[in-house]
């Protein structure tokens, strides 16, 4: 099974620095790809999804549970059953990902929720 | 209260509208004007996932919002009526007597148009499309978020 490549949607510059922000903490610099939403209307944003993803398998982390990001990332992935959809990115999930790329998309998805939930929490004052 | 805003959004409901406009608003109700969206149960669901419990999604055709404008501009909550693009506004405001303002929030770039503003794109004809708006008594701005300042139709075409 190819390796997965994670593409994160996301609003402003978001993405960007969530992908930096994976390099410099893992060196991994091939595994994420970022997009942002600025100045595209639906169909300019799924050319970039098109672009991003590539031929490839793919799990696509949208920063916000409903939007411009998310429609676009889910109606990408209803025409491609080698894709799924994560919402709410964090970079506790991104950093779990980029390790355990070798699983189908949708188990990558699961393992991901997780990692990213379980990095949200109240700590101890 | 009424419809709040009437607004003109490629994107329709997404971040600006919800957030943006729905906070200081305290907007209780979006009406989406679509007629394929009306058609597509699961593009309903998609854009419901964007917007809290508390605010109600209704989504019509062209001809049920019509209908339904003069109900809604009673409604004693706060609403925005949301369209996708120049047609349906202009539909809406050829069926319908009771539209008297658009905001233009997000047209964006697609083949032959140029840019008019960051978030709005046009191609020469669009542009006179929303003068003959205008020229009907439409006031037409263009604002993408509530602390911007509209611009005047005559800026941006």
């Amino acid at each position: 099974m190819s390796e997965l490549r994670g593409v994160i949607v996301s609003h402003a510059a978001v993405a960007d620095a969530l992908v930096a922000a994976v390099a410099a903490i893992t060196g991994i610099r091939d595994a994420l790809v970022a997009i942002s939403n600025e100045g595209c209307g639906n169909d300019a944003l799924a050319e970039r999804l098109r672009d991003a993803v590539g031929a490839g398998p793919a799990v696509l982390f949208v920063d916000l549970p409903g939007g411009s990001c998310l429609t676009s990332a889910a109606r990408y992935a209803k025409h491609h059953a080698d894709v799924a959809v994560v919402t709410g990115v964090n970079l506790a999930m991104l950093l779990d990902f980029v390790f355990h790329r070798d699983v189908a998309p949708a188990d990558a998805a699961r393992r991901a929720v997780d990692a990213g939930a379980k990095a949200i929490r109240v700590t101890a004052a | 209260m009424s419809l709040a805003l009437y607004r003109i959004d490629d994107r329709l409901i997404h971040g600006q509208v919800v957030v943006g406009w729905g906070q200081p608003l305290d907007v209780a109700f979006i009406v989406l004007v679509d007629d394929e969206v009306r058609e597509s149960e699961w593009e309903q669901d998609l854009y419901r996932m964007g917007v809290p419990p508390q605010i109600d999604v209704i989504f019509a055709s062209v001809a049920e919002a019509v209908a339904r404008l003069d109900e809604w501009e009673r409604d004693r909550r706060v609403g925005i009526l949301l369209v996708g693009d120049l047609d349906t506004a202009e539909a809406l405001v050829a069926q319908s007597n009771g539209i008297r303002r658009f905001n233009v929030g997000g047209i964006h770039h697609r083949a032959g148009r140029s840019e008019r503003l960051r978030y709005v794109y046009l191609t020469d004809d669009e542009a006179s499309r929303l003068k003959r708006l205008a020229g009907r008594g439409v006031e037409i701005t263009a604002q993408d978020v509530p602390s911007a300042r509209p611009i005047p139709l005559g800026e941006f075409t």
